[in-house]
């Protein structure tokens, strides 16, 4: 027999494969094609205290393995995810994650209140979108702001409070250690890496926001070596991502530290890789003989 | 098939299909018959996702159906070569089995066209789509259609269902001109209006339609990620506060391509 259970902040998952924010929605368009009971976790969609209404188009541009995007955070605000995305959320048994976005402490702080007596499991703090003007990651990129923004959400917060770190940085340690320090329950990363694409036919930017954030395999070499950098610098867990396409390359995030991961831009790519994942996970284990998906964190040697 | 992609009863699914015939019809043009059984379900107006097979290059390129074929679970996709995906599609050789996604999008309101004169204008690479509508209408058909010049593909198949007006940029064939020049030309009028193609000429007939008090659904596109309606990349302006993202904003992957021309601010 194999356990796959995780346990994050005193919270249980029945494995360490969840979705990550921006790239599943509430779950709504891929419960077409996956059973999201079968899912570890399941983050939203960053949502803020009122509608967003996002960034220009094209918001989308394929890249070299990657692709980038600059959506904007576009979501229907708090309102409507509590009368209509947590409702369908709640029907199913996974560990459902709210991302939190914001302009302000005091929207963040808005929206995690707003969670208290709800079932959601976790929440994930988005201090690291790179794709809007004002919030997340200017709270993102400099030690004192992390800090300052985890501190006041904490105070509030009736769940598990898990800080997204952005790999814009130029010392990941740094900022993960900022997180622990404020009181994080845990911390995720990496969001997207800010880039760039120009048409040369054209000559002109492939995305309306000239900048956008990359993801896919493109990216993962990076990730892996953050949440290794993150895992040594703190002792709170983490949940990796960036890039994550097979059950290799999930192992291969909690080897290096993390204690659950997330599949993003290869929903896209493939909208069944979660279960794919989750499948190839338990071959792997049964392959190796490893009883205990814990034993696998951080057992990089 | 990994079990995963074995889930029964669901509408969208991704899946491997079968190259039955490929074709270039035009230059850089390509006429793409696959055998898959998403044919039963499949819409005029609706898309299939294709996913390159080289891994460099990740996302599923929408392509608009051209044509179904239900009894023989075959659906037509007609398509430009414009970029890294679209040349590898190009290549894929009868027998071979490629990978796709439906069926995607509302398609166009078949049942509207009861009864009424409809008409079907589209301008290059947006003039397939209109021959599956073509034949599904209930009623008259004329075609109003844009070329770059006198490489007229798809001509005869629509002449199947209808009149075909053509407008040709260099003036080869036809109108000298666009459609909007050879529905003047013509003195054309309608009923309803059917629409697809690049979008200086959506937003000239989505104004016409205006002036006309002509209902109109124009199909429109935009760069995608997901196509299922999660990413939220390809969205269009809209009139009112859309019913599922709450601001002024639809997608045109799930909540679309075909819209009514007065909900949409293009």
């Amino acid at each position: 027999m194999i356990n796959t259970k995780i346990t994050i902040a005193g919270i249980t998952l029945k494995n360490p494969v969840m979705t990550a924010s921006g790239t599943f929605g509430s779950g709504m368009e891929y419960g077409e094609f996956v059973d999201l009971n079968r899912l570890g976790g399941l983050i939203t969609k960053g949502v803020s205290n009122i509608p967003w209404v996002g960034n220009p188009t094209p918001r989308v541009a394929e890249t070299y393995g990657g692709m980038l995007n600059a959506i904007g955070l576009q979501n229907p605000g708090i309102d409507v995810f509590l009368e209509r995305d947590l409702p369908f959320l709640n029907q199913y048994d996974t560990v459902s994650v709210i991302n939190v976005c914001g302009k302000t402490v005091e929207d963040y702080v808005e929206v995690v209140e707003r969670m208290a007596d709800t079932k959601i499991g976790m929440l994930e703090i988005n201090v690291s979108c790179p794709n809007i003007k004002e919030g997340a990651i200017a709270f993102g990129q400099n030690t004192e702001a992390l800090f300052h923004i985890t501190k006041e959400i904490k105070a509030k917060a009736k769940q598990p409070v898990i800080m997204k770190l952005s790999p814009n940085v130029t010392d990941i340690g740094e900022m993960a250690r900022a997180a622990e320090a404020a009181g994080a329950d845990g911390i995720s990363l990496i969001n997207t890496i800010t880039g760039m694409k120009i048409d040369i036919h054209k000559r002109k930017f492939a995305l309306a926001n000239k900048t956008g954030g990359l993801s896919g395999p493109a990216i993962k070499p990076v990730a892996v070596r953050m949440v290794y950098q993150a895992a040594k610098a703190v002792s709170i867990p983490i949940i990796g991502m960036g890039g994550i396409a097979t059950a290799e390359d999930a192992i291969e995030f909690m080897l290096a530290g993390a204690s659950a991961v997330c599949v993003g831009a290869m929903n896209f790519v493939n909208p069944y890789t979660t279960i794919e994942v989750i499948e190839g996970i338990e071959s792997y284990m049964k392959k190796y003989g490893v009883k205990e998906i814990s034993d696998l964190i951080g057992a990089v040697e | 098939m990994s079990q995963a992609e074995e889930t029964k009863g669901n509408l969208k699914k991704k899946e491997t299909a079968i190259v039955s015939l490929q074709r270039e019809i035009a230059p850089g043009i390509f006429d793409l018959w696959v055998k898959t059984d998403l044919a039963g379900n499949a819409k005029a107006g609706q898309f299939i996702s294709i996913y390159p097979k080289d891994k460099s290059t990740l996302l599923p390129r929408p392509i608009s159906i051209c044509e179904i074929d239900r009894m023989k679970q075959r659906i037509r996709l007609v398509y430009r070569v414009q970029g890294v995906g679209t040349m590898e599609f190009s290549r894929y050789q009868q027998g071979e089995e490629i990978s796709i996604l439906g069926n995607l999008g509302n398609g166009f309101p078949i049942d509207k066209t009861k009864g009424k004169k409809t008409l079907m204008i589209a301008g290059g690479i947006g003039i397939p789509p209109m021959l599956q509508a073509a034949k599904d209408t209930q009623g008259e058909v004329t075609f109003v259609v844009g070329y770059r010049d006198q490489n007229l593909f798809l001509l005869e198949d629509m002449k199947k269902y209808g009149t075909v007006f053509i407008a040709t940029e260099d003036g080869s064939v036809g109108t000298h001109g666009n459609v909007m020049d050879a529905m003047k030309e013509n003195e054309i009028k309608a009923d309803l209006i059917f629409s697809c193609g690049p979008l200086p000429m959506l937003k000239a007939i989505k104004q016409f339609a205006q002036e006309e008090e002509i209902e109109a659904y124009l199909s429109l596109e935009e760069k995608m990620a997901c196509g299922v309606g999660a990413c939220l990349g390809c969205v269009c302006k809209t009139k009112k506060v859309d019913h599922h993202s709450h601001v002024h904003n639809t997608r045109i992957c799930a909540d679309g391509p075909v819209f009514d021309a007065t909900e949409v601010e293009i």
